[in-house]
């Protein structure tokens, strides 16, 4: 089921004026920023679809960077986003992107890079302010947002994922799905591990201090 | 944990329970949390809904584009003149859906019910029956409890997004979802409610997603206005003993099939429909200049 609570209806508490285009695009904006771990000094925006069609309307720019602002879709301070940005000597680019076909008609490329650090994430929103995510760092993932999800990026060391799960199974949460790729023996990896139960934040913040963890973020 | 309608009705009937009990309990046995926890989530999501009707009917609301706000203020100065023709009750929901969809539009703070751009007509609904009704705090919480029970299963089953299935998706569930928890309020059963949604997303079976400029706004905030109204109507019709001869969940599954034979055109894009009319294509060129793709404050 690609909805699970009724809060996935009734719901979110947002900025307008578009769930897909404004609330689901600033959650995607977030989940980028949570990977990256810090606030983007650049940041190039993609957007396909319908998005390129009307995100200035619906305010699909300004929800993206107040994302990678680290707000949430209900902050006041959305709509002074790329003002804020700019502020913070954050350099953002939009491009877009007609011709490619893309399958979700709500689709947005995000590439960030701060001091050595580099992330680029695929979003989709589908709708109600859900959002699912199918690329990271050039990983295919595939989170429909059909359950709470914890991505981890990691670097590619024995234990990692064995301390990951030891913490998830301490919270008494099951996982339902998990899939671990790499770039390459001994480099970055991403763990994406889904779960039965709600994900707490004080399991993520337990998980990114964990040794070999870059960043986490939960995609609820 | 209930998939359709019919699952659902059934659930309360067996269990003698309503269907935002039906609701309640799913949530708590879905997510792990507590009773308490879930409905002062939904109490919250309550007052946001509250503050942005007392917002729309009462503050001077203007869009960034300027092609809405002022029209619910418009509505509650009619209607105290008592001239209305449809009736207080139903005029007063109309006005409260339409003050929710203004405040959205500029970029206010709201409820997505189940979506931003179709956040009015719940909302509408329930405070436009408050003074007939005389609901308790509770009460109001448990109708959006059973309106979020019915759409949960558009969602599914379906789809909510304007840009898949068309504005029967958003508003056509919004209408369904108000009028099914509108029945229940009233004190009707849980077939009642089925047959009140089914009336109304029937009803909506078509509507297309044409936002001219591609804001949600033009005839957002008006279809959200109507669809508080025929709301309030397929409840009475429903509270009356009328059923629809169509089980609700194939209602939800012609909605379906009737978003996925929509052309994209009219799915959003803003490339059909009003937004493709002689003064629809004007307002586009007015607010954003000849190239389309410049902001609207570059345009201003």
């Amino acid at each position: 089921m690609k909805y699970r609570s009724v809060f996935d209806i009734i719901g979110p508490v947002m900025v307008g004026p578009s769930s897909s285009h404004t609330a689901g695009a600033a959650k995607i904006g977030r989940m980028a920023r949570k990977l990256l771990g810090k606030i983007p000094e650049h940041a190039t925006v993609t957007f396909y679809g319908s998005f390129a069609e009307t995100y200035k309307g619906h305010g699909t720019d300004v929800a993206i960077v107040a994302g990678l602002l680290d707000f949430d879709e209900s902050n006041t301070q959305l709509p002074q986003s790329l003002e804020i940005a700019e502020k913070k000597g954050m350099d953002v680019s939009f491009i877009v992107d007609k011709e490619t076909q893309v399958e979700a008609p709500n689709t947005a490329r995000v590439h960030l890079s701060a001091e050595n650090t580099e992330l680029e994430l695929v979003g989709v929103s589908i709708g109600g302010g859900k959002i699912e995510l199918t690329e990271v760092n050039g990983f295919s993932i595939s989170l429909t947002g059909s359950n709470p999800a914890l991505l981890v990026l990691h670097y590619d060391k024995y234990g990692a994922v064995a301390e990951v799960a030891g913490l998830i199974a301490k919270y008494e949460l099951n996982i339902s799905y998990m899939e671990v790729s790499r770039q390459e023996k001994g480099r970055l990896a991403l763990m994406v591990i889904q779960t039965d139960e709600e994900i707490n934040e004080g399991l993520a913040a337990e998980i990114a201090g964990l040794p070999n963890i870059l960043n986490v973020a939960v995609l609820s | 944990m209930f998939q359709t309608i019919e699952e659902l009705v059934h659930i309360a009937n067996r269990q003698q329970i309503s269907i935002s009990e039906v609701m309640i309990r799913t949530e708590m046995e879905t997510t792990g949390r507590s009773r308490e926890e879930i409905f002062s989530k939904m109490a919250g999501n309550l007052d946001v809904m509250e503050q942005a009707v007392q917002r729309g009917i009462n503050e001077d609301i203007k869009s960034r584009s300027g092609l809405s706000g002022g029209d619910a203020r418009l509505l509650q100065h009619y209607l105290d003149s008592g001239r209305s023709l449809s009736g207080s009750v139903l005029l007063d929901a109309v006005s409260k859906a339409m003050a929710t969809n203004e405040v959205n539009a500029a970029m206010g703070i709201i409820c997505a019910t189940p979506t931003a751009g179709s956040a009015g007509v719940v909302p509408g609904v329930l405070f436009g029956l408050r003074q007939k009704l005389n609901p308790s705090r509770k009460q109001m919480v448990d109708f959006l409890f059973t309106a979020g029970a019915f759409g949960f299963v558009v969602a599914n089953n379906a789809s909510i997004s304007g840009a898949a299935g068309g504005c029967q998706a958003e508003v056509g569930s919004a209408t369904g979802m108000a009028a099914a928890a509108a029945v229940e309020l009233a004190g009707g059963t849980p077939e009642q409610s089925a047959h009140a949604m089914a009336i109304a997303l029937g009803n909506m079976l078509g509507l297309i997603c044409d936002p001219v400029a591609g804001l949600v706004e033009v005839p957002c905030v008006k279809r959200n206005a109507i669809g508080a109204s025929s709301a309030i109507v397929a409840a009475d019709m429903a509270l009356a003993g009328i059923k629809s001869l169509i089980p609700c969940d194939e209602v939800i599954e012609a909605m379906y099939r009737v978003g996925r034979m929509m052309p994209v055109a009219l799915r959003e894009t803003a490339l059909g429909g009003l937004a493709d009319t002689k003064t629809g294509r004007a307002l586009k060129k007015k607010i954003f200049g000849s190239d389309a793709h410049a902001s609207v404050t570059e345009g201003q």
